[in-house]
């Protein structure tokens, strides 16, 4: 496959066409905006969670289709987990898309997000795949905003 | 008259691959390309010819103040300006606008006074007004457009009272390629003592521009969209309102005798070039006013229109395809919005094939509010582009379809 390809694949056209989990969540106990200044990608991600735990999670998202598929992947990947882990996920993930070495990529630990690691041949685009997370880790933390600059 | 096939041998980057593919470059709203000629005639400077300006009585300086002097007449020249001195060479078209704004607008306006710009502008001809709105009070005034991308002329005569003190807009959007009636628009401005800035930074490249038949004030650009170097730029102001104003940037050059119980300044236009300014910028930009006066306004309007037509035929023909910007008057800006993919994924696939594009809300996010879309894809032409690129276009579009759509 070349390297479109690679960044197009199936499953991130299909988050992108029907993503996951993408209504506001009511009730929710947080919520937090991504936003890509450089592009306008606009995401909002609702969280519903106690303090050690994050029982639900969607994620709204006006952008490209890498922006859609990362946090409609993030939604269902991050539900129903201890926080600790879920910290770890979002840890994990900003290190396939953005670590400096290349990753190794593990389906059971990475999910679909697996998916994504194409888009680390688009530098231009590795953001649009990392807002979602980003977006997610404020909501966790009671920020309500994030950006990638 | 030079033949389209041979003006793109004058352009070096044009001979490039970008991912294996030849360079398709339909990104010149953004940056236009640099001829070899300013190339050139730049390393020339530098290699043979660098001194700083104004100071010394060497030979070198001499020689460069002669040729920086040379540039601002051409530039005079080139969009007739009635005197050398209403030429002030800035960084861009956007330091021409905060220079305007703070030097003239700031003294001139009161609290609840009204600027007046388009729903089209640029944010470079926005922010600077609002700047100066919080600190004086006043307000920025939006004229309504329409949904086919031209200015609403009834909504801006009803938008003119008593309390405008300055309109500034664009002549050529960037965003939509709309060129805006702007010497009728003056006219009717100018009947009412209203001081009005035209934003020529998109508008320099495809036609010929006359500040004294347009009337206008203030006429700002940039070098680098009009093939000549980047970091330069140019402000017209008609010398009468540029006598009156004060100094935007103090420092040297701009002084006539500095000392600690005051200090005078110089004329119109060294009042308003504080430092040493881009030296090897003005004489690039010379050059590439020199290359387009060779080339000649009638043969870059007749290519241009025929790519225009061209590529709007191309696009529309695209089912899933909606232009955005259907003017009747327009340069070769094509903006649009694909059903199903969205600009960011259309210039990603376009760039594989080495086409490039701008994706994004291009600096104008109230008129992609007013439009209702959050960004658009942006193919912009220059002379030099041609109908098999555009069919190369064409066809990746037909295949960013095809991914998307399944």
């Amino acid at each position: 496959m070349d390297d479109l390809s690679d960044l197009y694949q199936e499953i991130i056209l299909s988050h992108n066409k029907r993503p996951r989990n993408s209504d506001p969540l009511d009730p929710s106990t947080g919520q937090a905006e991504g936003f890509n200044p450089l592009c306008g990608d606009k995401l909002t991600v609702y969280v519903r969670n106690s303090e050690n735990f994050l029982e639900t999670v969607s994620c709204d998202t006006d952008g490209c289709a890498i922006s859609r598929a990362s946090g409609s992947i993030m939604t269902t990947m991050v539900a129903n987990k201890e926080i600790i882990e879920v910290e770890k996920l979002i840890e994990d993930t900003k290190l396939l898309l953005t670590g400096e070495d290349e990753p190794e990529v593990d389906l059971i630990e990475h999910g679909d997000m697996a998916a994504l690691i194409g888009v680390r041949k688009f530098p231009a685009r590795i953001k649009c795949a990392t807002l979602a997370w980003h977006a997610l880790e404020s909501a966790l933390k009671g920020n309500n905003e994030a950006t990638t600059e | 008259m030079k033949k389209a096939s041979t003006l793109r041998d004058d352009f070096p980057i044009l001979n490039r691959e970008v991912n294996g593919k030849p360079l398709i470059y339909l990104d010149n709203a953004a940056t236009t390309q640099k001829p070899k000629v300013v190339i050139d005639r730049v390393s020339s400077f530098l290699s043979e010819e660098n001194a700083n300006i104004h100071r010394g009585v060497h030979h070198l300086s001499m020689n460069a103040t002669k040729a920086y002097d040379q540039a601002r007449s051409a530039v005079a020249k080139f969009i007739n300006a009635n005197s050398d001195n209403e030429i002030i060479f800035v960084r861009g078209a956007t330091e021409a606008i905060n220079l305007v704004a703070n030097s003239f607008g700031k003294s001139l306006l009161e609290k609840g006074d009204e600027i007046l710009v388009t729903e089209m502008e640029h944010h470079a001809n926005i922010v600077p007004w609002q700047l100066v709105a919080r600190e004086t009070g006043a307000k920025v005034i939006p004229i309504a457009i329409t949904d086919h991308g031209e200015i609403d002329l009834n909504d801006f005569e009803s938008k003119i009272n008593k309390r405008t003190k300055i309109a500034s807009f664009i002549h050529v959007s960037n965003a939509l390629g709309t060129i805006n009636p702007a010497k009728r628009m003056i006219q009717i401005l100018k009947a009412k003592d209203i001081p009005v800035l035209l934003d020529g930074a998109q508008a320099v490249a495809h036609q010929a521009v006359n500040v004294q038949d347009l009337g206008c004030d203030f006429y700002v650009f940039s070098s680098h969209k009009i093939f000549g170097p980047d970091g330069m730029g140019v402000l017209y102001g008609r010398n009468e309102l540029l006598s009156k104003m004060s100094p935007y940037q103090g420092g040297g050059d701009m002084i006539e005798v500095v000392s600690f119980d005051g200090t005078t300044f110089r004329e119109p236009p060294e009042r308003f070039e504080a430092g040493t300014p881009n030296i090897s910028g003005a004489i690039g930009l010379k050059e590439a006013i020199d290359y387009i006066n060779d080339l000649g306004w009638d043969t870059i309007e007749k290519i241009e229109s025929s790519l225009l037509k061209y590529c709007t035929e191309k696009l529309s023909s695209i089912p899933s395809l909606k232009i955005i910007g259907t003017a009747q008057k327009k340069v070769p800006v094509l903006s649009f919005t694909m059903s199903s993919a969205h600009p960011h994924d259309i210039a990603t696939i376009l760039d594989s094939k080495g086409i490039a594009v701008r994706a994004g809300h291009h600096c104008a996010q109230p008129l992609m509010k007013r439009l209702g879309v959050s960004a658009t894809t942006r193919a912009s032409l220059s002379f030099y582009n041609n109908v098999e690129e555009i069919d190369q276009l064409g066809e990746a579009l037909e295949q960013v379809s095809k991914i998307f759509e399944n």
